[in-house]
């Protein structure tokens, strides 16, 4: 029931997204401000402190916070203009119910009587596990805690996963399996004070632009630099090193890398003795990975391969970053394990300037991946199948452990679920599938087949416009609570403004939807702080332990690293000091990891790798940033590049319109035609919906244990439109796509 | 005290961030006084941020037959004064750095005057607050070369024509002076190591 109810453009036309340019009032009357808020930008997982600036109780502007240690007043374009989404002609302010036309009002308690209401007549016809929820990783910490809570107690579905499923996943599976712990490794400091950076597969200008400072401080002291990505990416551009790896090799160049290692002798067999198993094994494996049996299928020379590995082992201290480009594939998982092969083969972690970092994306990325909204975990980072892990959350919560659902499923089986009607009720909240997953034209078939759609938001995404309900939630600015970044630091989010209109803040919605599922009693917050301090107390003992983090801490210290067990522990910028993992027997696990290919080849009908992700102005779906003018203005549109060797065999110049055709759709996409990518590869950036979505080309296969789906290699050809009008060529097979709605 | 831009072009990555922070500077009314050149998109990734070198003989003030481009004591050359500004473009036409623009639906020339509000009130310009790679830098050239190895350098030679300024650009070390060329007998600028190193994949 879930077809759109009126069109995209009346659709648009009431809810946007439009574009916000000026402060309210408009740059000449914003004088002076009534008071300042020191908080975090809302966008990624770098969450650079801030100052909001706040006049008439609305937001009006920003000011750099340089007393904030993490980014010292630093900011990327996002973060100097994430102030115009407040006051946004297109935020959410009533409750709306979906008519035979578009939507229209509806009371607070007839909307929230309305999904107990539809969710309980689906779970008693169809099982508890009918209905689902899907969350986000913008959400603060105490609202992460809230949803798993909510799911699991309230509604009583297994079902509940997030989107950082699309993000973090792939290294958090890959960390646990070989730290037992999923965090950064070093603080952010460390990266400064290292003499090597391997950036693997992480666009770091772009996506998470404040690092770049950090890499410069550390070359600045003679530090040096390489780069693994298809793309000469801006980082890439001036570093010692650069290998240009072809999509999807990701494992078989880090093999290689590691067995160059060992022949030059550069292995710690000490500290893999006394910190590390596995390592026999992964040895028999890598001796098969010489550079020069692999240089061609990773697309780079073996020499430099070689000289990577040299690098390395010269280098007293170093530090692997990595982030999507290896994660984004049906192998993430084993990309990253790949990657802590070659830091623990060496001995290089644990130590000041030296060790390792997964690029956390989202807002909270970090945080929100350990308060138990996740289908295979329970607060705390705690197993949701591991039976003492049960029994304490069961205890702490005063519910019997048969209460608490088994696994569910993750985001994207959610989808599939709800594809085959399997998942007839769905429950999101800032998250918009319908541009982020892969095969976006499935996602929109998924979300037409159920019964009953609830979106909480602060904006009509492209996804909550499928919704037979919406509730107006709130944006970062107009709540408190806290968030967890990059690397592993708490810090606190101080609520700027209130709501407008009829919008309330998340948690109340979620603790009032609670009392309608008769579950009341385990949702009797006062407010975010009383949330944190259930989340802190329940996550003692805990791998992801928060119990020793106040909000008073937070503010002392400028942010508190987890763990931080008990009131007087300062929190743990560096993990695993001394040589000491999170295993039960102290030591890291070596995984030994056959390299093999993605899911989609290129054959002679799709020859070209599509690869796909971001641009420094967007953010993820675009929810917000498609709505803030001057990020907008940077980047009006998706684009395709190629490499001028592959434009001009498809007789196609920089600014053409092409066509490019996957096996799951087509896109028709303008020409950048530069020299700064691979000529076998084309990249997309994906943050656009419709028919300007990547991810209509994009495909439905997932990493088997992170379940990550693989943006990063499809198959695609390209064909040029030509110029002259009345062109009358053999149509693409998915041309229907074209003229459906975005 | 108002001290220095340093502008180390090597090190920006495109973001933008200082041009949208510049547009919130309090006085400047949403409109950016410096802007982002990408050098040859089709070739390199290559970026670099403009912002006014406040030349210590600034020729943009001396062709202004309108007498609107004031230096200050600091040294700092102002934006044109709206009264006088009659929009010419000649201020445009003289800078040997491309800084001035001309907003032809105000008839007005507006460039960058080293966020004179902010400095002269002890703050730094917004631009070089947030530049996230230190591709903007704000403070003393003891201070910047102490953090770098690279050199500040605020001597050029355009031809014959010497220029010196009161910003600086960075350079490698041991670079007294940069000589700007017309282009003529140059056959386009080389490729970084790492563009080579692309030039090398395996397809």
């Amino acid at each position: 029931m879930a077809t759109l109810s009126a069109t995209v453009d009346e659709l648009i036309e009431a809810y946007g997204p439009h574009l916000s340019f000026e402060p309210p009032g408009g740059f000449a009357n914003r004088g002076a401000v009534d008071r300042r808020v020191e908080t975090h930008c809302c966008f990624c997982g770098q969450q650079c402190g801030v100052k909001l600036l706040v006049k008439d109780e609305k937001v009006v502007g920003v000011e750099p916070w340089e007393e904030f240690p993490f980014n010292r007043g630093k900011l990327c374009p996002k973060g100097v203009k994430r102030y115009l989404q407040n006051n946004h002609r297109d935020r959410l302010l009533h409750p709306l119910v979906r008519t035979g036309r578009g939507f229209a009002r509806i009371p607070w308690d007839e909307a929230l009587d309305l999904v107990a209401e539809r969710f309980e007549r689906l779970q008693r016809a169809h099982g508890r596990d009918s209905v689902a929820v899907l969350s986000g990783a913008s959400l603060t910490n105490e609202k992460a805690y809230l949803m798993g809570k909510f799911a699991r107690l309230a509604v009583g579905t297994r079902h509940i996963d997030y989107n950082g499923r699309l993000c973090m996943v792939a290294a958090g599976a890959a960390n646990l399996k070989a730290f037992g712990i999923d965090r950064a490794a070093n603080p952010w400091a460390d990266i400064a004070a290292t003499d090597l950076i391997l950036v693997v597969g992480a666009n770091v200008s772009e996506c998470s632009p404040i690092t770049t400072d950090y890499i410069w401080r550390a070359r600045d002291r003679g530090a040096r630099l390489i780069v693994i990505d298809p793309r000469l990416t801006p980082i890439a551009r001036t570093s010692d090193l650069y290998l240009p790896v072809r999509p999807g090799r990701d494992s078989a160049l880090m093999n290689a890398i590691l067995h160059e290692v060992v022949r030059l002798g550069g292995v710690d067999h000490e500290f893999i003795a006394q910190h590390t198993s596995g390592f026999e094994e992964l040895q028999r494996t890598i001796a098969h990975y010489a550079p020069e049996s692999v240089a061609q299928e990773v697309g780079i020379p073996a020499r430099r391969i070689v000289e990577a590995a040299q690098m390395w082992v010269q280098a007293p201290r170093t530090m692997l970053l990595h982030a999507r480009g290896i994660e984004h594939h049906t192998k993430g998982v084993e990309n990253v394990l790949s990657c802590i092969n070659l830091v623990l083969a060496t001995g290089k972690i644990g130590k000041p300037g030296c060790g390792y970092a997964t690029i956390t994306g989202q807002g909270n990325g970090q945080g929100a991946r350990e308060q138990g909204q996740r289908c295979n975990q329970l607060p705390g980072a705690r197993d949701v199948e591991n039976p003492q892990h049960r029994a304490v959350v069961a205890e702490r919560w005063g519910v019997p452990e048969s209460r608490i659902p088994a696994k569910g499923a993750s985001a994207p089986e959610i989808i599939e679920m709800s594809h085959r009607g399997e998942i007839r009720g769905l429950l999101s909240m800032c998250f918009n599938p319908l541009v982020s997953l892969p095969d976006a034209s499935f996602t929109r078939a998924a979300l037409e087949r159920l019964d009953f759609y609830v979106a909480i938001d602060f904006f009509l995404s492209e996804t909550a416009r499928h919704a037979d309900l919406v509730l107006p939630g709130s944006l970062q600015e107009e709540d408190e609570g806290t968030v967890t970044n990059v690397e592993g630091r708490v810090l606190r989010l101080r609520k700027a403004v209130e709501p407008p209109g009829e919008a309330r803040p998340d948690w109340q919605i979620i603790c009032d939807l609670a009392r309608r599922f008769g579950a009341g009693e385990h949702f009797a917050f006062s407010g975010p702080a009383a949330v944190f301090d259930e989340l802190r107390r329940l996550s003692a003992g805990a791998v992801a332990d928060y119990s020793g983090i106040t909000y008073d801490k937070i503010d002392r210290q400028m942010g508190v690293f987890w763990p931080c067990p008990d009131d007087d522990h300062p929190g743990t910028p560096r993990l695993f000091e001394g040589g000491r993992f999170a295993h039960a027997d102290g030591r890291a696990r070596f995984h030994a990891v056959e390299y093999r290919p993605p899911a989609e080849e290129v054959d002679a009908e799709y020859p070209i790798i599509l690869t796909t992700g971001r641009v420094v102005s967007q953010f993820l779906s675009g929810t917000q940033t498609r709505r803030i003018g001057p990020l907008v203005a940077h980047q009006p549109e998706p684009f395709v590049e190629m490499h001028p060797r592959l434009a001009a065999k498809l007789d196609v110049a920089d600014g053409d319109r092409v066509r490019v055709v996957s096996r799951r759709g087509v896109l028709v996409l303008t020409a950048q035609v530069v020299a700064t990518i691979r000529p076998d590869t084309v990249f997309i950036p994906y943050h656009w919906p419709g028919e300007r979505s990547a991810n209509r080309l994009t495909l439905r296969a997932y990493d088997p244990i992170a379940k990550i789906p693989e943006f990063k290699v499809s198959a695609v050809r390209i064909e040029k439109i030509a110029a002259h009008a009345g062109r009358t060529g053999a149509l693409p097979r998915f041309a229907a796509a074209e003229a459906s709605e975005p | 005290m108002i001290h220095d831009l340093f502008i180390d072009a090597n090190r920006c990555i495109g973001c933008r961030a200082c041009v949208e922070a510049c547009s919130e500077c309090p006085s400047h009314g949403g409109q950016s006084m410096i802007h982002l050149d990408f050098l040859d998109r089709t070739q390199t990734v290559q970026t670099a941020p403009t912002v006014c070198m406040h030349c210590v003989d600034p020729s943009c003030a001396a062709v202004c037959p309108a007498d609107a481009i004031k230096i200050d004591d600091n040294g700092v050359v102002m934006t044109a004064m709206p009264e006088r500004c009659i929009g010419c473009g000649n201020c445009s036409l003289a800078c040997p750095f491309g800084v001035p623009q001309l907003h032809v639906e105000i008839d007005l020339m507006m460039k960058c005057d080293l966020c004179y509000d902010r400095t002269s009130a002890g703050l730094k310009p917004m631009c070089a607050t947030v530049c996230p790679s230190g591709a903007l830098y704000y403070g003393t050239r003891d201070e910047i070369e102490d953090l770098r190895r690279t050199r500040a350098t605020n001597t050029f030679a355009f031809g014959d024509a010497a220029v010196s300024t009161r910003n600086h650009l960075m350079a490698p070390a041991g670079t007294a002076s940069i000589h700007i060329h017309d282009g003529a007998g140059h056959s386009g600028r080389g490729l970084s190591r790492a563009e080579q190193q692309l030039g090398e994949a395996l397809c």
